[in-house]
């Protein structure tokens, strides 16, 4: 016993010593888990003809970061049976390869957003976000009123598609050129709609569009 | 005369207000936006009132501006006594303060406003982002500077804590946050999809492993023992404990992402981890309550020894039912529910919040130069407003918690689901009304520890008290660096 502990108190009496084994120790999980993924990050691929979100559905999905959405809605259905009943196929690693950040969420105050996109109509969307319980009285959903005057920036969105590319999106120069004229005068309520309205559609894996495809009349 | 060597409290009773005056803000947005949760209407239609604005607020307020702030000046205060020694730079020391303090106001001032990455306890932006990594090297610095000019040759355990504390979560910090600017005000991170939301739950596990576990097992190291007035239980365990837990908590992340779209080998390391991690917990959580062995008559007389008791216990329920529910099967159930929110809440009222409120009344009247705080009985009535709220809180969210998992997957004969989602939700509002009361509880008896050391502070705040010369023993051979020798 006493043998061994000779070499925990050489750590313990070296306080650099202590500080980079520290290191090394608090770095090895993480390194074994995310190397792999980041790695194999390439080999993920949207579906064949699925695009980077378009300007006004990239605004969208913005605002639904900036209100916080994700903090009581996910966008993740998971592989259980319930789920898929309740919310459509389970969702795969394809479908937010141009999700940055992922908006997967961790609570569910309301429900699934992964497929949420032509549930409802435009209209519906629209009272739903401005006052929840004028659609839903039993909700405690905030409702979100600002979002009808305020426009999205265009000079904003030329930028945001420019890093996008920059990080490997794959948008091309007419996109960029186009992307200021796609949201002028456009209201942010409009941005968001688009955004759900293409959840779950727009991104959707081969697979599951040819059955959705199927089912809709 | 003969100059003496003398601790620096100051930066330390810094802290200490700070953390009492965010530890009220930060847990009274909790309160209020559980209200909200119950009463929808109190929103206002106010964009930076809203629930989803504020929530960002509560929990960078409580963890990273109150549990930081308690964290940074017990670190200062422990590593100064465990080591004999005068903190080292002490400009840098007071540069950690005021810029730690900077980073909160700037956070909790731009997140309700939409200013956010929506990165779960990394919601702050990039310019804010680099503050942090900035005051956080800083603060590493003054640290790691403070123990090579200790006297004591053996660094006490107390310290590896807060030192695997400051690296982690530096190295978290850093790497969850790698992104491209747009403007001031919006970044992206440069990662997308899975592999960003595995490192995001990296981050935000290991942000509880090395902020609210570590960091917060530093100071029950050091406070525990001075409080029971008896020798760590076992040494040697701690030694075990500690090398386990830094090791195999940064491997439990993905727990946070199972049966999602994250690959099955990935959840599955994660769940094995996850339960493999109550040991070291457990571990450090008994070498704690075994140290009270032979004190346990100061439950009687001291609500400090109560509140860290207390803290313990939590400490080992909540990592008990986090091990749980990292199997898959019990996953599946908890999963997105409120029984999530009871599990944190269960972590950080019952074990973050009180173990740092312990070690505060024992630090505050030795940092304060008085002989114990101001008035034991509000001690006394904090502990009873504190644990009562935790218990309704936490008691009242796993009720709403198993009651939403079990409706969302109750299905009919022919295999229809039984409940439509709103009905899950009114189901979990009257529980939302009782967690709102347990939040009201726990803030009202942060007032009372404010008040409490108000008064304690009396002689501080009238610049009456004098520092506490440094103890200098004999010269320990053989110590690498050479000890500081004493100023003469």
């Amino acid at each position: 016993m006493a043998g061994g502990y000779k070499y925990f108190e050489a750590i313990e009496k070296n306080a650099g010593l202590l500080g980079i084994l520290t290191a090394i120790m608090v770095s090895i999980g993480g390194l074994a888990e995310i190397t792999p993924l980041f790695m194999r990050a390439h080999e993920v691929k949207a579906a064949p003809g699925v695009k980077p979100y378009d300007p006004l559905r990239l605004a969208g999905k913005d605002i639904y970061v900036r209100e916080g959405c994700y903090l009581c809605h996910t966008q993740m259905i998971r592989a259980l049976r319930a789920e898929t009943e309740r919310y459509g196929p389970f969702s795969t690693a394809e479908e937010s390869v141009y999700d940055r950040p992922h908006q997967w969420g961790s609570k569910r105050t309301g429900p699934d957003l992964a497929r949420v996109g032509g549930k409802y109509s435009d209209e519906w969307q629209r009272v739903h976000l401005k006052d929840p319980r004028a659609v839903v009285p039993e909700s405690n959903m905030p409702g979100y009123p600002w979002l009808m005057q305020a426009l999205v920036d265009p000079d904003e969105i030329t930028q945001k598609l420019r890093v996008l590319r920059l990080l490997g999106d794959p948008y091309t120069d007419e996109d960029i050129a186009n992307a200021a004229a796609a949201v002028v005068g456009r209201t942010e309520m409009e941005a968001l709609i688009a955004y759900l309205q293409g959840l779950g559609i727009a991104n959707e894996p081969a697979a599951a569009t040819a059955s959705t495809a199927q089912a809709k009349p | 005369m003969r100059i003496v060597e003398t601790y620096n409290d100051h930066v330390v009773r810094l802290f200490l207000l700070a953390a009492a005056v965010w530890g009220i803000i930060g847990m009274a947005v909790g309160v209020y936006i559980a209200a909200e949760l119950a009463w929808p209407a109190l929103n206002f239609g106010i964009p930076w009132l809203t629930f989803s604005r504020l929530r960002p607020d509560h929990t960078f307020g409580v963890i990273f501006a109150f549990g930081g702030s308690a964290l940074m000046g017990t670190c200062y205060y422990v590593v100064q006594r465990t080591g004999h020694t005068r903190l080292a730079l002490g400009r840098l020391a007071h540069f950690t303060f005021w810029g730690w303090q900077l980073i909160c106001v700037l956070a909790m001032v731009t997140m309700p406003l939409g200013i956010t990455q929506s990165k779960e306890y990394a919601e702050p932006e990039w310019l804010i982002d680099l503050l942090v990594a900035v005051v956080w090297v800083s603060f590493g610095v003054v640290f790691f500077a403070t123990l090579t000019r200790r006297r004591i040759r053996h660094i006490y355990v107390a310290n590896w804590y807060y030192g695997a504390f400051i690296i982690a979560v530096g190295l978290l910090h850093i790497v969850n946050n790698l992104v491209v600017p747009v403007s001031l005000w919006k970044s992206y991170p440069i990662y997308s999809g899975v592999v960003d939301a595995m490192v995001q739950w990296w981050y935000g596990h290991n942000a509880v492993a090395f902020f609210l576990t570590a960091g917060f097992l530093g100071m029950m190291y050091y406070f525990v023992p001075r409080q029971a007035q008896q020798p760590l239980w076992s040494y040697r365990f701690s030694i075990v404990n500690f090398w386990a837990l830094i090791s195999v908590y940064m491997w439990a992340g993905s727990h946070h992402l199972i049966y999602t779209a994250l690959p099955d080998w990935v959840q599955s390391v994660g769940m094995a981890f996850s339960l493999v991690l109550l040991m070291p917990s457990w571990g450090s959580a008994a070498n704690g309550l075994l140290t009270f062995n032979g004190s346990w008559d100061k439950l009687r007389t001291d609500p400090a020894a109560k509140f860290m008791v207390i803290a313990l216990v939590f400490y080992a329920a909540s990592t008990f039912e986090g091990s749980m529910m990292a199997i898959k099967t019990v996953n599946a159930l908890s999963h997105y529910t409120d029984w999530t929110v009871a599990h944190v809440h269960s972590g950080s009222i019952g074990w973050v919040a009180m173990i740092t409120i312990g070690s505060l009344y024992a630090m505050a009247p030795r940092a304060l130069g008085q002989p114990a705080m101001y008035s034991t009985r509000a001690m006394n009535v904090h502990f009873w407003m504190h644990t009562v709220g935790l218990l309704l809180y936490v008691i009242a969210m796993w009720f709403a918690g198993v009651t939403e998992g079990l409706m969302w997957r109750a299905t009919e004969a022919d295999g229809s689901l039984t409940h439509s989602f709103i009905a899950s939700l009114l189901a979990a509002k009257p529980y939302y009304v009782v967690r709102w009361f347990g939040g009201v509880l726990v803030v009202g008896g942060m007032v009372v520890m404010a008040w409490n050391l108000w008064h304690t502070a009396a002689d501080a705040r009238a610049h009456l008290i004098k520092p506490i010369p440094v103890p200098i023993p004999e010269p320990e051979p053989r110590q690498v660096p050479a000890p500081l020798p004493a100023l003469s």
